[in-house]
């Protein structure tokens, strides 16, 4: 039975492949017209049951089998996780908390940017801190010996944050109103590009220990980040890195990218970075 | 390793829909710019099947091209990556397919 109007799929109904070239008309689309009872006409076509000419991977015929029922479900994956965001979303906009989601591959120097930003501007506006790890508290404890308050989120095998540990994070931590709320993601380039958790920004950090062509290398990442900060500028006396070359390859994949040049260390570049934080409360 | 996650959703998804009955077949899409490695949800997908309604359903996958359309010249071009450069020299290039992410359909007994 069809999901979308309740009718039967009958013998008659040929069935036709999906998800081919948007641009070609499938040879035996089964487009039909239904009255409902309320006078309303639906058009609709019947995605495959029977994907005879369908290029799938993978599909075997059964012969001789009845056929089965067909719900047509359109459903994304992502939907969960970001409903939940959604959610987090509003709970932080209600409460004038400005979320970022800093996400890096481990080393980057995330939490040493952390730490280092806490110091200089807490005295200005309440930063809190979720941290994301898979293990220990170690990173969290970096952060609290600020005197900031901070909840360690481990993950365990889980190589990303998702919106629902940081729903059950933010009913926990309780960040106060009109605070800049910092989540430092699990050391990844791959897998926190596809989960919002309800932040206002992504923020991708490299450091210029690690490869000027990661944004290409890690382009989902970089593409779904407004901000790159780039740390550790104090080493490229020691290090082959291309300031020049990293920055375009990163606005190539995001022509819209924000780009900062920092060092916690030597303290460069660190007030552009402050400015932009500020201008986002 | 997103796709386990994702890989349970998916047999959450289904188990939710079927009602009891068992389940024959799962069409997903999967965009090719979206990320996730259909070979990976293979690979998942019987283990997360393993004692529901879903196991020894068929996993069809079908995986769109990437697609994409400058903003300055409205052009479209073909994507390999979910980024680009336009003939006309843009790399202001939405991306309007490839990115897909969802479970069409299934089929129960």
């Amino acid at each position: 039975m069809c999901v979308t109007c309740g009718c039967s799929d009958g013998a008659q109904t040929t069935y036709t492949p999906v998800g081919l070239d948007r641009g070609e008309t499938p040879a035996a689309a089964s487009t039909h017209t239904h009255r409902l009872a309320d006078g309303t006409l639906v058009t609709h076509t019947h995605a495959p049951v029977h994907p005879a000419a369908a290029p799938a991977q993978g599909h075997h015929h059964r012969p001789g089998q009845p056929q089965g029922t067909h719900l047509s479900l359109e459903q994304n994956l992502l939907a969960k996780n970001d409903l939940i965001a959604a959610q987090n979303r509003g709970w932080l906009r209600g409460r004038r908390i400005t979320a970022l989601n800093l996400v890096s591959s481990p080393g980057a120097g995330k939490t040493t940017l952390l730490v280092k930003t806490i110091q200089d501007l807490q005295g200005e506006f309440p930063i809190a801190v979720i941290e994301g790890d898979q293990e220990t508290t170690q990173d969290a404890e970096r952060i609290a010996a600020t005197g900031c308050p901070t909840l360690q989120v481990n993950t365990g095998t889980g190589c990303h944050l998702e919106a629902a540990m940081i729903e059950r994070g933010l009913e926990q931590l309780n960040p106060p109103p009109q605070s800049l709320l910092l989540i430092e993601n699990v050391g990844n380039l791959v897998c926190p590009a596809l989960f919002d958790l309800g932040e206002g920004a992504k923020v991708a950090m490299l450091s210029v220990t690690e490869g000027e062509d990661k944004p290409m290398k890690y382009p989902h990442l970089f593409r779904a980040s407004q901000v790159m900060v780039l740390t550790k500028l104090d080493l490229l006396p020691y290090v082959r890195f291309d300031v020049d070359r990293c920055c375009s390859y990163a606005r190539q994949v995001n022509p819209d990218l924000i780009i900062f040049q920092v060092s916690a260390v030597s303290g460069v570049g660190l007030e552009a970075w402050y400015d932009w934080l500020r201008a986002q409360r | 390793m997103h796709e386990l996650g994702i890989t349970q959703t998916i047999v959450a998804i289904a188990v939710d829909h079927a009602g009891g009955a068992r389940v024959r077949r799962i069409a997903l899409e999967i965009g090719q710019l979206s990320a996730v490695m259909p070979e990976a949800i293979r690979f998942c997908f019987d283990v997360c099947a393993q004692g529901t309604v879903v196991e020894g359903a068929t996993l069809e996958i079908l995986e769109p091209s990437g697609l994409g359309q400058c903003r300055q010249c409205g052009q479209r071009l073909a994507l390999s990556q979910p980024f680009g450069v336009c003939p006309c020299g843009s790399t202001q290039v939405d991306i309007i397919q490839g990115q897909e992410l969802n479970l069409k359909e299934m089929e129960i007994d």
